[in-house]
C-alpha cells in the first residue's frame, strides 16, 4: 500500500469522524440555544409558522412574568440550601464511616459494610409510601428536613470514602499519630481529611447534582410553594391553563444556567467524578 | 535482671493500653458508622418493610388499616392500564436504551481517535446535557414536540413532506418523544464512560491487528466489543434500572391526565398513592416493580455474560 492512498484513507476517515463528532456535539448544544431563543421571544413569534428561530427581545418581559408566576428565587434559594446541606453532610458522615472502614478494626466490620454495599441495590421506590407516610407523622411535610435528612444516607458516598482512604491515607501515619497521643477524630480530622480532598470533590460533585435534580422525592413531600425546590417549582410553570412557552422556556432556562456554568468552569473535574464514580461502583 | 523485668513491665503495660487503644478504636468504629444505620432504619429498612406489609392491607393514608390478604395484587394485576403501563415502560426502555448504547459506543469510538483534535471540547459538549436537570429535559422537549404545526419537531418533519405528528397523544408519539428525552440526556454520559474504557486498552493489541490487516470493523468486533464488555454490561445495567424507574419525563410530558399511551409503572404507582390515595394496591405496585428490576437484571447480566463468551 502507497503511502498517499493511506494518508487519503486518513483524510477520509478523519472528515467522517469531524462529521460525526460535529452533529453530535450541535445536537448536544442546541437544545440550550433553543431554550434561549424561546426565552426572548413571546409566545405569538413561538407559536407561528416558521417558529422564532433567533434570539428576540422579550428577555425581561418572559422573566417577569416567571417572577409573577413562580417564586422563582425562593425555589432556587431552597434548592441551593437543601443540595449544600446535605451534601456537606453526607461529605461528613461518609468520610467519617469511609475512614472506620478502611482504617480500624471492629467486630462485624465485613458485614457491617456488605450491609451497606447491599442497601445500594434496592429501588429507591420500593418504600416511597411508608416514606411519605414517616415525613407526616415526622410533621416534615413542606419542610426542607424532609429532603436532607433522608438524602444524609448515601452507601454509594461510604463505598467510595473507604476505597480512597485505604489506598490513600499510609498506615503508618495512622499509627504513629495514635502514638503521639491523638483521639481517633483527631486522627480523622488531621491526618485523613487533608489527603481525601480530591475524593471529597468527587462526592460533592456527584451528590449535590444529584440531589439539585431529584424531582419524584421532593414532588412527593413538598406540597405548599414556600418549599418548593426549583424542580418542582419548573412544574408549576407548565400546569397554568394557558401555556405561555416563552415564559416556560425563560423559568427553565435560568433555572438551567446555573449549574451549567458551574460544569463549564469545572468541566474536567465534573466529568470525571460523575463518570469515575459510576464505574468504580 | 531488673533490667529484664521492667522491660517485661513495659512490655504488658504497653499491651494493655494497646487493649484497651484496640477498644476504643471498636467504639470509635460503631459510632462513626452509626449515622448511616440509624437513618437506614428509619428511612430505609423501615419502609421497605413497610411496604411488604402495606402490600397486603387496605388503606388510604388516614383510617385504619383493614387486612386484604392478595386482593391488592389481585387488584393490580387485573388492572389493563398497569400492564399498559408495564408495556409503555418496556417499549421505552428498548427505545430509549439501546440507540443510546449503540450511538455512544460509535461517539466514544471516534472521541478516542488520534485523528482528532478539539477533544475536550466534543467531550464538554456531549456530556452537558447530563447536567441539565431531568424535569428541564422534559420541559424543553415536550415544548419541541408540540404536536401543533409549530412544534420544532413537526416544523422540521413538514420540511421533508411529512404531516405534523401529535406527539402528545398518539401512541407511538409519547413513547419516541419520551425516549428521545432519555436519549438526549444521557447518551454522552455513557459516551464518556466507554471513552474510558476504550482508553484503557492497550494499544498494542490494534497495532498487532493493523499488521495482520485487520479492517476497522474486524477491530472493532474483536477487540474493542470484548474489551469494553464489562462497561457494556455496567452501562446496560444501569440504563435498564432507570429506565424502569421512568417517571418524571412522563408526568412533565403527559401531566396530570395520566395518559394511557405514556403511563410507566411509576408514574401508576404514584397515581395510585398520591392522587387515588390507594395506599394498598400502589405498595403491591411497587413490590411488583420491585420483582420486576430483579428479574430483569439477572436477565440482563445473564445475557451479557453469553453474548460477550
Amino acid at each position: 500500500m502507497s503511502e498517499i492512498s493511506q494518508t487519503k484513507k486518513n483524510s477520509v476517515s478523519k472528515l467522517f469522524l469531524y462529521t460525526l463528532l460535529t452533529i453530535a456535539a450541535f445536537l448536544s448544544i442546541f437544545p440550550f440555544y433553543w431554550m434561549f431563543v424561546m426565552a426572548t421571544n413571546d409566545n405569538s413569534a413561538i407559536n407561528s409558522l416558521p417558529p422564532a428561530y433567533i434570539p428576540g427581545s422579550e428577555l425581561v418581559t418572559n422573566f417577569t412574568n416567571v417572577i409573577n408566576t413562580i417564586d422563582f428565587f425562593g425555589a432556587l434559594g431552597n434548592s441551593l440550601i437543601v443540595s449544600t446541606i446535605t451534601t456537606t453532610g453526607v461529605l461528613f458522615f461518609c468520610s467519617l464511616a469511609g475512614f472506620a472502614f478502611a482504617k480500624f478494626y471492629f467486630k462485624g466490620k465485613n458485614f457491617f459494610f456488605i450491609a451497606i454495599l447491599v442497601t445500594m441495590m434496592i429501588p429507591p421506590q420500593l418504600g416511597l409510601i411508608p416514606q411519605y407516610y414517616i415525613i407526616t407523622q415526622l410533621d416534615w411535610l413542606n419542610d426542607l428536613k424532609a429532603i436532607i435528612v433522608p438524602g444524609l444516607i448515601d452507601a454509594f458516598g461510604i463505598f467510595w470514602m473507604r476505597q480512597y482512604i485505604s489506598s490513600n491515607v499510609p498506615d503508618e501515619l495512622v499509627d504513629a499519630a495514635k502514638i503521639d497521643g491523638c483521639s481517633n477524630f483527631r486522627v480523622y480530622w488531621n491526618i485523613a481529611v487533608p489527603v481525601i480532598i480530591p475524593a471529597f470533590a468527587t462526592l460533592a460533585i456527584i451528590k449535590f447534582m444529584y440531589i439539585w435534580n431529584d424531582f419524584l422525592w421532593p414532588l412527593v413531600v413538598l406540597r405548599e410553594e414556600s418549599s418548593f425546590t426549583i424542580q418542582v417549582a419548573l412544574r408549576g410553570l407548565i400546569d397554568n391553563y394557558v401555556r405561555d412557552n416563552g415564559m416556560i422556556l425563560s423559568g427553565t432556562f435560568w433555572a438551567t444556567v446555573p449549574l451549567i456554568v458551574v460544569f463549564l468552569l469545572l468541566n474536567r473535574l465534573f466529568i470525571q467524578s460523575l463518570t469515575e464514580g459510576a464505574v468504580k461502583s | 535482671m531488673s533490667q529484664t523485668n521492667s522491660r517485661m513491665e513495659k512490655q504488658t503495660m504497653r499491651k494493655r493500653v494497646f487493649l484497651t487503644e484496640k477498644k476504643k478504636e471498636a467504639v470509635s468504629a460503631y459510632i462513626y458508622i452509626s449515622p448511616f444505620f440509624i437513618l437506614f432504619a428509619i428511612f430505609g429498612l423501615f419502609p421497605i418493610l413497610f411496604s411488604f406489609y402495606l402490600g397486603f392491607q387496605k388503606w388510604n393514608g388516614l383510617g385504619s388499616m383493614e387486612f386484604a390478604g392478595f386482593q391488592n395484587f389481585k387488584w393490580i394485576l387485573t388492572d389493563p392500564i398497569f400492564w399498559t403501563s408495564l408495556t409503555n415502560t418496556l417499549i421505552m426502555w428498548v427505545l430509549g436504551t439501546i440507540p443510546q448504547l449503540i450511538i455512544g459506543i460509535i461517539l466514544a469510538y471516534a472521541l478516542n481517535s488520534a485523528l482528532i483534535k478539539m477533544k475536550s471540547f466534543f467531550r464538554v459538549s456531549v456530556f452537558m446535557p447530563y447536567v441539565t436537570s431531568t424535569v428541564a429535559v422534559a420541559i424543553v422537549f415536550g415544548v419541541m414536540f408540540n404536536s401543533q404545526e409549530f412544534g420544532l419537531f413537526n416544523v422540521i418533519f413538514s420540511w421533508f413532506g411529512i404531516d405534523a405528528v401529535s406527539w402528545s397523544t398518539s401512541w407511538w408519539g409519547v413513547k419516541i418523544a419520551i425516549s428521545t428525552m432519555v436519549f438526549w440526556r444521557w447518551v454522552g454520559y455513557n459516551t464518556i464512560i466507554y471513552l474510558a474504557g476504550l482508553q484503557a486498552i492497550p494499544h498494542e493489541l490494534y497495532e498487532a491487528a493493523q499488521i495482520d490487516g485487520a479492517t476497522v470493523r474486524q477491530k472493532i468486533q474483536y477487540i474493542t466489543v470484548p474489551m469494553l464488555r464489562p462497561i457494556i454490561i455496567l452501562t446496560v445495567f444501569t440504563s435498564t434500572i432507570g429506565a424502569l424507574q421512568l417517571f418524571t419525563e412522563p408526568l412533565i410530558f403527559i401531566g396530570r391526565t395520566y395518559r394511557e399511551e405514556g403511563i410507566t409503572v411509576v408514574l401508576y404507582l404514584y397515581r395510585e398513592a398520591f392522587a387515588n390515595l390507594s395506599f394498598g394496591p400502589a405498595s403491591a405496585a411497587a413490590i411488583i416493580l420491585f420483582v420486576i428490576i430483579i428479574i430483569l437484571s439477572s436477565i440482563n447480566v445473564w445475557i451479557a455474560n453469553r453474548l460477550g463468551r
